[in-house]
């Protein structure tokens, strides 16, 4: 009888407790009713990011003013970052959000938009000759020996989608922004560490060659494998400071 | 009887003219003539309360350069009457304090003054550095020389005539520099004091939160009443108890955890107070912290200044500001403008929502961003930023309706004020 009754009074409470859980499942109690539930998400974390650069990363392709992150190797999009914070690349929005994180946390955000699939979209293209697209096709695929610019592929991969973890693809990147990437090197806001290989070559390039290998890039059929080459796939021509100064230099 | 009064003037003037441009002369001390010995200086025990100190008084801030060596200098600080870069202060012998002795050191930190008697511009706080104890700056000093030696050469000044001549500051200084250790209120508690010296000497919190007049002095009484820092265009809340715009409300443990965490229960550290946070409030102990908040709390309210009844009919301006903050805002920070405990910050109530100007409310509606990246808030939740998404008609009713809602009573804002801190410049 003692038994049973402790069995029936366990029952009971129970019951009441499943009972209460269905009327107030756990988190409203506490919560003011004003408040939505606020996700412990880091997507919710980094809505500064995700404002401009879409919540998985996508970018503004039409405008080509908010690049796109997603798939992007992470040391890359980490680097960036750190750059930003050092004022080595300057954008004053990016350099004031990126002032107060932690390597921890910069790594921690771009481990997100690496990790995010999403489709490629095409950006609109400028009306550009076919010689000044076969220009841009030279100078990718084989650079300009005269002028000692490597090819693109040389360290961005054979299909120009990257090497990870810190080269990033230049395929599916709009016509705008690649343009804009390479001129912002010769202009000086855009740098990284030391040495600087991105920043050599930028400036051996003439200004119609950054407009041919933008459009080149641009205008390129997407290979079906968009993600990033596996590490080890490529040797950089030249030291660059990102890559740890690894390469043979030239 | 003409010509004696002209001779007296003339006289006087150039008395005064020999006393503005003399040049000081000081003969360094050197280390070796030192009364401080090296083995004094080498005591790991006061190089790690030196540590400490410099921490507390944010020194490698200003001396470091961005992505710098850490005390190499070389960050350019902008003053509106020029550029003042900050030196090197590792021990190089060639470009740092690498040839000073502490002699040296303390006429800096405590007079505003170089080692060769030159006047110090006062970009470098020695207005309340003058108050730090001789012992804690012997602690600084052994710390600075332990650090290694990096060679980086000072950047050139950019200032103009007549800042340019050093003398210049002899006035400035008779008009707001008193030089002196921090004298203990002997009726005050412990805490008070330790606080009260840690506020107005190494943390030189004045230095920031206090009005500026036109010739860059401090306004020091009453402390810490708030003010516009200049060139930056933040403005930095008044610490008193004062409502609306002070710290009216905030418990000992809301200051101590904004301090340490870069967020309280009342609000969140953002522009060059997240930097203090990060470099230097956050590793304070937490009895200095709560000195600190001991002394801040004790500081009267000011007399309320009542706000000017504006001319405007600002309710469609209100309606405006009601239907974006619905729209943008309410879904963290709120319909009724308290936040969400531990992850956004309340509006109601909040002190940079109604410091008198508004420039901190616009600019962060403008640029959003992270609070600082602390130990005791190492992921936090950010705000995006509504520069690209809003008119300026739209920011500008935002703050207004978040400014003149809940408890809150500050000015309205114009859409003017919105343009002018579109683009201001960020460091």
């Amino acid at each position: 009888m003692k038994a049973l009754s402790a069995k029936w009074l366990a029952r009971r409470v129970l019951g009441a407790w499943v009972g209460m859980l269905i009327l107030f499942p756990p988190g409203t109690l506490a919560q003011d009713a004003q408040h939505p539930d606020i996700p412990d998400t880091l997507q919710q974390r980094i809505a500064a990011c995700t404002a401009c650069h879409g919540v998985h990363g996508e970018g503004t392709p039409e405008s080509g003013f908010f690049p796109r992150l997603a798939g992007k190797p992470a040391g890359y999009l980490a680097r960036q970052l750190k750059d930003f914070q050092d004022g080595l690349r300057k954008y004053g929005p990016m350099e004031y959000t990126a002032r107060q994180l932690s390597p921890e946390y910069m790594h921690e955000i771009a481990e997100y938009f690496a990790a995010q699939d999403v489709p490629y979209s095409r950006s609109p293209l400028p009306p550009l000759s076919p010689a000044t697209l076969k220009r841009g096709e030279e100078l990718v695929t084989h650079g300009d020996p005269s002028r000692e610019i490597p090819a693109c592929s040389a360290c961005h991969g054979s299909q120009l989608t990257g090497v990870q973890p810190d080269i990033p693809g230049l395929v599916g990147l709009p016509y705008d922004y690649i343009s804009s990437q390479l001129g912002s090197w010769r202009t000086k806001t855009r740098a990284t560490v030391a040495p600087d290989c991105m920043n050599e070559i930028a400036n051996r390039l003439s200004e119609s060659d950054i407009s041919a290998v933008s459009a080149w890039l641009a205008s390129r059929e997407l290979p079906a494998d968009m993600h990033a080459q596996p590490a080890g796939s490529v040797t950089p021509p030249l030291h660059c400071g990102v890559l740890g100064d690894k390469g043979d230099g030239a | 009887m003409k010509r004696v009064i002209a001779i007296v003037i003339v006289a006087l003037l150039a008395l005064s003219g020999w006393w503005l441009f003399r040049t000081q002369d000081r003969q360094p001390v050197a280390p070796s003539a030192s009364q401080v010995t090296e083995a004094t200086l080498k005591d790991p025990a006061l190089i790690a309360k030196g540590e400490y100190l410099a921490s507390v008084g944010d020194c490698a801030s200003c001396h470091t350069e961005r992505g710098g060596v850490r005390y190499a200098g070389g960050r350019v600080l902008p003053t509106p009457f020029g550029n003042i870069p900050a030196p090197n202060i590792t021990p190089d012998r060639d470009t740092g304090l690498g040839g000073w002795s502490f002699e040296d050191f303390w006429q800096a930190l405590h007079s505003g003054m170089g080692r060769h008697g030159e006047l110090l511009y006062p970009v470098f706080s020695y207005t309340s550095f003058t108050k730090v104890t001789r012992d804690d700056a012997l602690a600084i000093f052994a710390y600075l020389q332990s650090l290694p030696a990096t060679k980086q050469a000072a950047k050139p000044l950019g200032l103009g005539f007549p800042y340019s001549v050093r003398n210049s500051l002899k006035a400035w200084r008779a008009l707001y520099f008193q030089e002196g250790e921090y004298q203990p209120d002997a009726t005050k508690p412990d805490a008070w004091n330790r606080g009260a010296y840690l506020v107005q000497g190494l943390g030189h919190c004045n230095e920031c939160h206090a009005p500026r007049d036109s010739l860059g002095g401090s306004q020091n009484k009453p402390s810490l009443a708030g003010g516009q820092i200049p060139s930056q265009n933040w403005y930095a809340p008044d610490l008193s108890m004062q409502a609306n715009g002070g710290l009216q409300g905030w418990s000992e443990q809301d200051i101590v955890d904004l301090l340490k965490t870069g967020q309280s229960a009342r609000g969140t550290a953002f522009g060059p107070m997240a930097e203090v946070v990060q470099q230097s409030t956050q590793h304070m102990r937490d009895e200095d912290l709560r000195a600190i908040a001991t002394y801040l709390q004790s500081l009267p309210p000011r007399v309320a200044v009542a706000e000017p009844k504006s001319p405007l009919d600002t309710r469609p301006i209100l309606a405006q500001g009601a239907k974006v903050y619905a729209e943008r805002c309410a879904d963290c920070h709120g319909k009724d403008g308290n936040g969400v405990a531990g992850i956004y910050p309340p509006l109601n109530g909040n002190s940079s929502v109604n410091e008198p100007s508004g420039i901190n409310a616009i600019r962060v509606v403008l640029l959003g961003g992270f609070p600082p990246v602390t130990k005791g808030n190492p992921r936090p939740y950010s705000m995006p930023p509504f520069a690209q998404q809003l008119s300026d008609s739209d920011v500008a009713a935002v703050v207004t309706y978040i400014r003149q809602s809940w408890s809150n009573h500050a000015a309205l804002v114009m859409e003017r004020d919105v343009i002018k801190n579109r683009h201001t410049p960020i460091d």
